[in-house]
């Protein structure tokens, strides 16, 4: 036991404030907390290893011919589609284990500290980002063993790559705001899927938009993860994109804006 | 009961005033009132679902009351939430520790949270893991961990801050006799550097053991409150407890217990028991006398202290096992859900 005597409780100085200073180097502990996690159970990481690998051969191979007459010329078209699938399908896992995390004891003693409140909730989702980084490089490797080469090079890649993996983080707000909300983490799933499925469906994804009949292209053209494909595409294949670009950067600021705070009220009301 | 308010509002390190915690129909915490003493060690003691988690929970910050008000060292603990968070520890009533970290990575996240740096953190966890014993375990995967590793290195997590009120949350419920001693020395060497320390427990001889005052809590309220003494006064002294050979003696027994003792036995025909309380020792040994001059014989004597049960009965009406009984299922789920959702 420490020999030195405690400071006694009348005698401290304290503030009831924390900084934005400390939010950060909270949220950033928190992060680490996440990568341990992460390292100390490699198998929770076989959605973002199998899922990316698998779609890319599988949705290629099976699509290709019918679309875009051969697989070759789908590649390129495809590999951001499903980039944007495979990243955003892996942002709700990151709702479901919130869920199951808040579940644990630790989390009791995460509340009892004095540290930023949203410090928990930042911290997993900022750990999660490297879950779709691997994702990303999978999906990218997959497509580049089945000969995909990005018209507008490797930096381009790398620049795509970002933009999803900032709108999925953007994104993760929303499954995570599910997952303090929800009483278990089956019903966080459940809910998860059911918005999922149509927003990376009911969009150019896979397909282009005027394919489809009037009142759906309407739909898939206000879908904002068609706006992330079609820039994610556009920058691998050296077009303009500025426009699609913005919308997606504002939209993810928006749902921040918006997710974030109720996220961290839904989880202090139950704290 | 009758709480004295002549201290200086720095002096008193938990003021709580008519606590109220819902959970739908039940009201977990029903009119707390808590007076406690910087520098003391407090016990709050009774049996499972009787609001004890609820009330500490409230305490810490953790959960929000739905009535009445609560100060730590002065902090009203609604109004002040974070300031209150700096001056306290919690060791839960299960281990509130991350399992998937090993020890050594858990108290470097505790310390990097509450602001050490990183060089600092490492010599802060290695040495408060060396002070718990928990060296050799220290890189080890916690699901390997036992009960009682388990609550040190909760209880080492607690410390890092140096808090000066330490909340003990049944502190050895579960745990072994001599891993029990363990923890009792702990938490009496934290004491030693100056903490206040509020423990709760299920049993009268830990409150008594640790605990410079009592407060008896049951069904959400406090129904005693005093020091270890005052509580076994108000319950009675012990109990002597008799078997005899043959039953129908028990009339006789009884009259002499009557006459040399002067107090009334209570007798259970079907096990020709006789239990009386016991005020002096001394007469004891005239009653032993007065049973072998009548021909009274005797298959068992033996001398019982209070029990946590006995406390209950005489303060409540009612015993604490038939109280857990009735309302463990949904008191400590409740109680829990409270606590963690």
């Amino acid at each position: 036991m420490t020999t030195a005597t405690i400071v006694p409780g009348a005698a401290r100085t304290l503030k009831n404030h924390v900084s934005f200073g400390q939010t950060l180097r909270n949220s950033f502990s928190m992060a680490w907390r996440g990568l341990l996690k992460i390292k100390r159970t490699p198998e929770q990481l076989i959605d973002v290893t199998v899922q990316p690998i698998l779609f890319t051969v599988m949705f290629t191979y099976i699509f290709g011919g019918a679309i875009a007459g051969d697989a070759m010329t789908y590649l390129p078209f495809l590999l951001p589609g499903i980039l944007v699938q495979t990243v955003i399908t892996t942002s709700v896992v990151t709702g479901v284990q919130l869920r199951e995390d808040m579940d644990k004891g630790v989390f009791d003693r995460f509340r009892s500290l004095p540290i930023a409140r949203v410090a928990p909730l930042a911290g997993a989702l900022l750990a999660d980002t490297v879950r779709y980084g691997i994702a990303t490089v999978l999906t990218f490797a997959a497509g580049y063993v089945m000969g995909y080469r990005p018209e507008a090079g490797l930096g381009s890649v790398i620049v795509a790559s970002l933009v999803v993996v900032v709108a999925a983080w953007s994104l993760s707000w929303i499954f995570a705001f599910f997952g303090v909300i929800a009483r278990s983490a089956g019903s966080v799933q459940g809910i998860s899927f059911l918005i999922l499925f149509p927003l990376t469906f009911l969009s150019n994804a896979f397909v282009q938009a005027d394919t489809m009949p009037d009142w759906l292209q309407w739909f898939v053209n206000i879908n904002p993860v068609s706006h992330l494909v079609t820039a994610a595409r556009g920058i691998t294949m050296g077009t303009d994109v500025s426009g699609d670009l913005l919308a997606t950067l504002v939209g993810a600021v928006v749902v921040v804006a918006i997710f974030a705070p109720l996220t961290v009220r839904a989880y202090m009301r139950k704290a | 009961m009758d709480i004295t308010t002549t201290r200086a509002q720095g002096d008193w390190a938990i003021e709580a005033d008519g606590l109220v915690k819902v959970f739908g129909e039940n009201r977990a915490v029903d009119g707390v009132d808590l007076r406690v003493a910087a520098g003391t060690v407090y016990g709050v003691l009774g049996p499972n679902g009787a609001g004890k988690t609820t009330t500490i929970s409230m305490l810490a910050t953790l959960l929000r009351p739905d009535a009445g008000s609560a100060r730590i060292f002065g902090h009203d603990v609604q109004a002040e939430p974070n300031v209150v968070r700096q001056l306290i520890g919690v060791t839960g009533q299960y281990a509130s520790v991350d399992e998937t970290l090993s020890a050594t990575e858990n108290l470097v996240l505790f310390s990097r949270l509450l602001g050490l740096g990183r060089r600092d953190a490492r010599r802060k966890a290695s040495d408060l893991l060396e002070e718990f014993g928990l060296t050799e375990a220290a890189k080890r995967p916690l699901k390997q961990f036992s009960g009682g590793m388990r609550r040190r290195l909760d209880l080492a997590a607690s410390l890092i801050a140096q808090p000066p009120l330490i909340f003990l949350d049944e502190p050895t419920t579960g745990l072994d006799p001599r891993t029990r001693a363990q923890m009792w020395e702990t938490i009496r060497r934290l004491v030693s550097t100056g903490s206040t320390v509020l423990l709760t427990t299920q049993y009268l001889d830990e409150a008594d053991q640790l605990a410079d005052r009592i407060a008896v809590i049951d069904r959400g309220r406090v129904v005693a409150e005093g020091t270890g003494d005052e509580l076994k006064a108000s319950v009675g002294e012990s109990s002597l407890q008799l078997r005899l050979v043959d039953p129908r003696d028990l009339g006789d027994a009884q009259a002499a217990i009557e006459r040399v003792l002067g107090v009334h036995a209570t007798a259970s025909p079907e096990a020709a028991r006789l239990t009386a309380p016991m005020q002096d020792a001394d007469l004891v040994a005239e009653l032993l006398v007065t049973f072998r001059d009548a021909g009274i014989h005797l298959a068992e004597l033996s001398v019982q202290k209070p029990t946590l049960d006995e406390v209950f009965l005489t303060l409540t009406g009612h015993t604490a096992e038939s109280e857990a009984a009735g309302d463990e299922a949904s008191g400590t789920e409740l109680e829990l859900e409270g606590s963690r959702a």
